[in-house]
């Protein structure tokens, strides 16, 4: 048994302990070990490494700065997780993407650098001696392409979560060709690179894939976040898979593939929520269709205040809450759990009700209310409630809008006609918490305030759960 | 068009076929509405109300169409003109005297009591509106003969048990009475041939009590049939252990165009306690109980009440009316295609075709049968496995149509591509699928905490970057260091992050 050898046998139980993992992940009760099923094999595949990296004659600056490196990495990633708001979860995420995206196209440059860059070299030598040089130039490029577009896609994601930058979609004109045209550019670029690499190509494919990671988020609106979110999670696992073929790596190529198809497939479970095509949310631009009938007469809406809700809530039996993105941004969860508790203690039955896109990232409402201390058991999946809705007093709808919309279940003509939505509207009450009558992330207006069953309580999220707790 | 609601000849008759509501709905339509004078008094409706929803009182024999509740009287069919169309309930398999009369007349006959039982239909469907009613007011009936509490109570001056009633007949008006004796407090059972009911029994907070029986019974219109004599004979020994044990019976057994079944015998109604009390639902059709007396409440020798009213909708008058008026508007809505006042039979519906008992003076009854899918258990299955026959291949072929296209790209690719990379496209494969199905089914809450694994786990790249650094070049070197420094970030980060959010998730 060489060091390799055990190198490559501890790979193996690593990936099995991220297959794990990611396994554990999927229920409440074995989640927390799942996470520990993941760190172990995190650390069994970076022991291995660095042992292999010391028996492969690492130099000692090079030792040095590994070390500088993972321990610097580590204080600043230990802080981060440290520090950050439950509501700043999508961000945080966005921004660790970009950082898978970045490594990966330096990972790729240095394949570059150590192979074709020295065609003489002895491992360019050693490639060529096996017939797989060429399969190489294609790993250098096809890596350094998925990882530039995920860096500068999350990066994106990140400033328009951050509401660094505006996050309506970006309209260039022909985006779609912008887009294809890139494809097309690394298709051509690929090949000649197979061919005869050189250096200005790869600077050149890492442009175009920089550019275009840039233009495809910045053209998708803030309401499609959810799947852009776990879409670059997705890109970020292809980005590692393709460091693996480039590494000849397998522990990488599991382990970005299995990242790579969870994203995925998230992403698919969050384009069913909103009824859209995959293809529709990448081609961006969903509030520009949205005018259509806006000028239509919805009537006037009904106002109300916290000690009037104070009253209904009171004499309610059942209460549904459906938190919104709204809920994230005025840091509501706290007041809202109060609430909770308070109405529970007086025999009131609480649930919540999630739409699988609330929120700017899968899962974010689960992860606020669970920070402010809502057991998880009352916390429903938008199915789970649905059919509740007509024996319920009342709904306080919470900084939520185009996921409690009726039009998208009564309007066919409505943009977003066919989404699933919670059917808020069939409750005895529905109180709507909202700052004003603005329309919602589609642009849509919705119908539902103005329902006769329905009244608005304007005003920050935050100050009006309070005050509603005051009235109590 | 002008629409005639007639004031109710049969005497004891409190409904009104609309009331001011519906007539607002009707006019909406495109309608003139004549109301006779007094229509609507015993349902508290007054002339006054009718006037101010925009209708004109007046004579409503002289309108081109004629709403009732029962069958206008042979006086009133007198006095309509040609090509006029009547309205109302007629019950026409029980009453062939009046259709033939009726098929004498140059007019158009719909009868409201023979919409076919589909669900489309379910909006005119009077019978189920009024038996829902019916249902009520047979267990506020047996609640106000009974003499006692019908919710068992613990009080200071000793306990009192609860009520316990049995429904016979789980249909609309055994539901009704089921739910409503439910709330009140008391213990119910239900029983009914069909079996498929059972759920629907204990949603209304009902026990369901099936006669052990090998033949299950479907039915086809959705309404019960006669069942066997085998059947019969356990029934009945049903019956007989029920009524020793429980204090009120509430029957509802109704066979469409026949006497009602005889499900409690003398014997039976002996055998109950002194002050038990039953109503008969049925006592219109001969009743499902002997010594019933239509319309009448009586007391057996042994101290049971029998309840025999066949006006237990029409106790509700003001309710039934409203009810029975939005029917006739629905039908109103389904015959008025072009909302403009103008009512137009549609041959080709099913719906239409069944009500109508005489068209334009030719004898139409009995229309053909509509075969109902309301009954799902052995009816349903036929229908959808033809369904499921067409559509299953084409997914499946569409099926094996994407993996095959997979297949052959997978293929290609293994195919040229050289021996040391086979290994890895054969990991990269299984790891894609194991992926898939490991995510397939993890909880909506924790797609966040899954997030930020997935995105420590892709930190794994670090493992590239290590084996890259320190092997002389300074460029290599320093691309490395910062690869290893941000795939660093993400693997503590990543873990350290989904640990707080894990740790949050607790249960009440």
């Amino acid at each position: 048994m060489s060091i390799e050898t055990a190198a490559q046998a501890a790979y193996i139980v690593s990936a099995l302990l991220f297959i794990l993992a990611l396994a554990g992940l999927s229920r409440h009760e074995t989640a927390k070990s799942g996470n520990t099923f993941g760190m172990a094999g995190m650390a069994v595949a970076l022991v291995a490494t660095i042992a292999l990296a010391i028996d492969r004659g690492i130099t000692s600056t090079g030792l040095g700065l590994l070390a500088a490196a993972m321990v610097i990495g580590a204080l600043i990633g230990l802080q981060r997780a440290r520090s950050v708001e439950m509501t700043g979860m999508p961000e945080l995420i966005a921004m660790l993407h970009s950082f898978v995206g970045l490594a990966a196209v330096l990972v790729g440059w240095n394949g570059y650098l150590l192979v074709e860059h020295a065609l003489n070299g002895p491992e360019a030598q050693l490639l060529d001696a096996q017939g797989t040089l060429g399969i190489h130039h294609a790993e250098v490029f096809i890596g350094v392409f998925i990882g530039a577009v995920t860096f500068t896609g999350s990066i994106v994601a990140y400033l328009k979560l951050s509401a660094k930058i505006s996050s309506s979609p970006l309209v260039l004109p022909g985006k779609n060709l912008i887009n294809i045209g890139a494809l097309v550019a690394f298709a051509v670029l690929t090949v000649w690179f197979v061919i005869s690499p050189a250096m200005w190509m790869l600077v050149a494919v890492t442009l175009i894939a920089l550019l275009l990671g840039w233009h495809l988020v910045a053209s998708i609106g803030g309401g499609d976040m959810p799947v852009v979110v776990s879409m670059l999670n997705s890109y970020s696992g292809w980005a590692a898979a393709a460091s693996g073929f480039l590494l000849e790596n397998d522990l990488l190529i599991i382990v970005g593939a299995l990242v790579g198809s969870s994203g995925a497939y998230l992403s698919y479970i969050m384009c069913k929520a909103m009824n859209r095509s995959f293809i529709s949310v990448i081609a961006g631009g969903f509030g520009i269709e949205a005018p259509s009938g806006e000028d239509k007469d919805y009537g006037e809406h009904r106002e109300t205040n916290a000690e009037g809700v104070a009253e209904l809530l009171r004499n309610a039996n059942s209460v549904i809450i459906t938190p919104g993105y709204g809920m994230a941004v005025a840091q509501a969860q706290y007041g809202v759990a109060e609430l909770t508790r308070k109405l529970r203690d007086a025999g009131v039955e609480v649930r919540f009700g999630i739409h699988p896109v609330a929120g700017r990232l899968p899962g974010h409402m689960n992860v606020l209310l669970a920070e402010a201390k809502v057991p998880y058991d009352i916390v429903m999946e938008m199915d789970e409630v649905n059919d509740d809705f007509s024996d319920t007093s009342v709904v306080l709808v919470i900084g939520a809008n185009d996921t409690v919309n009726p039009a998208a279940a009564e309007d066919p003509g409505s943009p977003i006609a066919g989404m699933p939505v919670l059917h808020v509207w069939e409750a005895e009450n529905v109180i709507v918490f909202k700052r004003s009558m603005a329309s919602g992330y589609a642009g849509v207006q919705n119908p539902l305030f103005f329902k006769e069953n329905s009244a608005m309580l304007f005003g920050d999220a935050k100050d009006r759960v309070e005050d509603i707790l005051r009235a109590l | 068009m002008k629409i005639g609601v007639l004031a109710e000849a049969q005497p004891g008759e409190t409904r009104v076929s609309a009331t001011p509501a519906t007539v607002g709905e009707l006019r909406k339509l495109g309608y003139d509405v004549v109301v006779q004078a007094g229509a609507g008094d015993k349902s508290s409706f007054s002339d006054e109300a009718y006037v101010a929803a925009g209708a004109q009182i007046g004579d409503p024999l002289a309108a081109d169409v004629v709403f009732g509740v029962n069958a206008p009287s042979p006086e009133q069919l007198d006095g309509l003109h040609a090509g006029a169309t009547v309205v109302s309930l007629l019950s026409p398999a029980l009453k062939p005297e009046l259709v033939e009369d009726l098929g004498r007349r140059p007019i158009t006959a719909l009868a409201m009591d023979a919409v076919p039982r589909i669900s489309r239909a379910q909006s005119l469907d009077v019978l189920s509106s009024m038996a829902n009613i019916a249902g009520y007011r047979a267990v506020v009936e047996s609640a106000h003969a009974f003499g006692r509490f019908f919710t068992g109570q613990v009080t200071a001056a000793g306990k009192v048990p609860p009520a316990k009633v049995l429904v016979a007949g789980a249909g609309v008006a055994g539901l009704a009475a089921i739910g409503a004796a439910g709330s009140m407090g008391a213990i119910v059972r239900a029983t009914d041939p069909r079996p498929e009911v059972a759920d629907q029994v204990k949603s209304l907070g009902g026990e369901y009590i099936a006669v052990a029986a090998p033949d299950v019974e479907v039915s086809s219109t959705g309404y019960a049939k006669e069942m066997s004599d085998d059947y019969n004979q356990r029934a009945e020994r049903m019956y007989a252990e029920q009524a020793k044990d429980v204090d009120i019976i509430i029957t509802t057994a109704l066979i469409p165009g026949k006497p009602a079944p005889r499900l409690i015998t003398a014997d039976m109604v002996a055998s109950m306690k002194s002050g038990s009390v039953i109503v008969d639902m049925a006592a219109s059709n001969g009743g499902n109980v002997e010594g019933t007396v239509a319309g009448e409440s009586i007391v057996t020798p042994n101290g049971v009440t029998i309840i025999g009213y066949t006006d237990l909708a029409g106790r509700l008058a003001a309710q039934s009316s409203q009810l029975y008026g939005t029917n006739l508007v629905n039908l109103m809505k389904l015959m008025t295609p072009g909302k403009d006042g103008e009512l137009v039979l549609d041959w080709d519906d099913v719906v239409q075709r069944a009500i109508t008992v005489v068209k334009d003076g030719e004898v139409t009854w009995p229309p053909p049968a509509v075969a109902v899918s309301a009954a799902p258990a052995a009816a349903a299955p036929a229908p959808v496995v033809a369904v499921k026959a067409a559509a299953e291949p084409m997914s499946a072929s569409r099926r094996f149509l994407g993996v095959g296209i997979v297949g052959a790209l997978l293929f290609l690719l293994a195919a040229i591509a050289p021996v040391a990379l086979r290994g890895h496209l054969v990991v990269f494969a299984l790891a894609i699928v194991i992926g898939y199905y490991v995510i397939g089914n993890v909880h909506h809450a924790l797609h966040t905490p899954l997030m930020s694994v997935t995105n420590a786990i892709s930190g794994i790249i670090v493992v590239g970057a290590i084996l890259q650094i320190g092997h002389g070049d300074t460029a290599i070197t320093v691309l490395a260091f910062l690869a290893i420094l941000l795939a660093s970030i993400n693997v503590f980060g990543g873990f350290a992050v989904t640990r707080r959010m894990l740790a949050m998730f607790s249960r009440s």
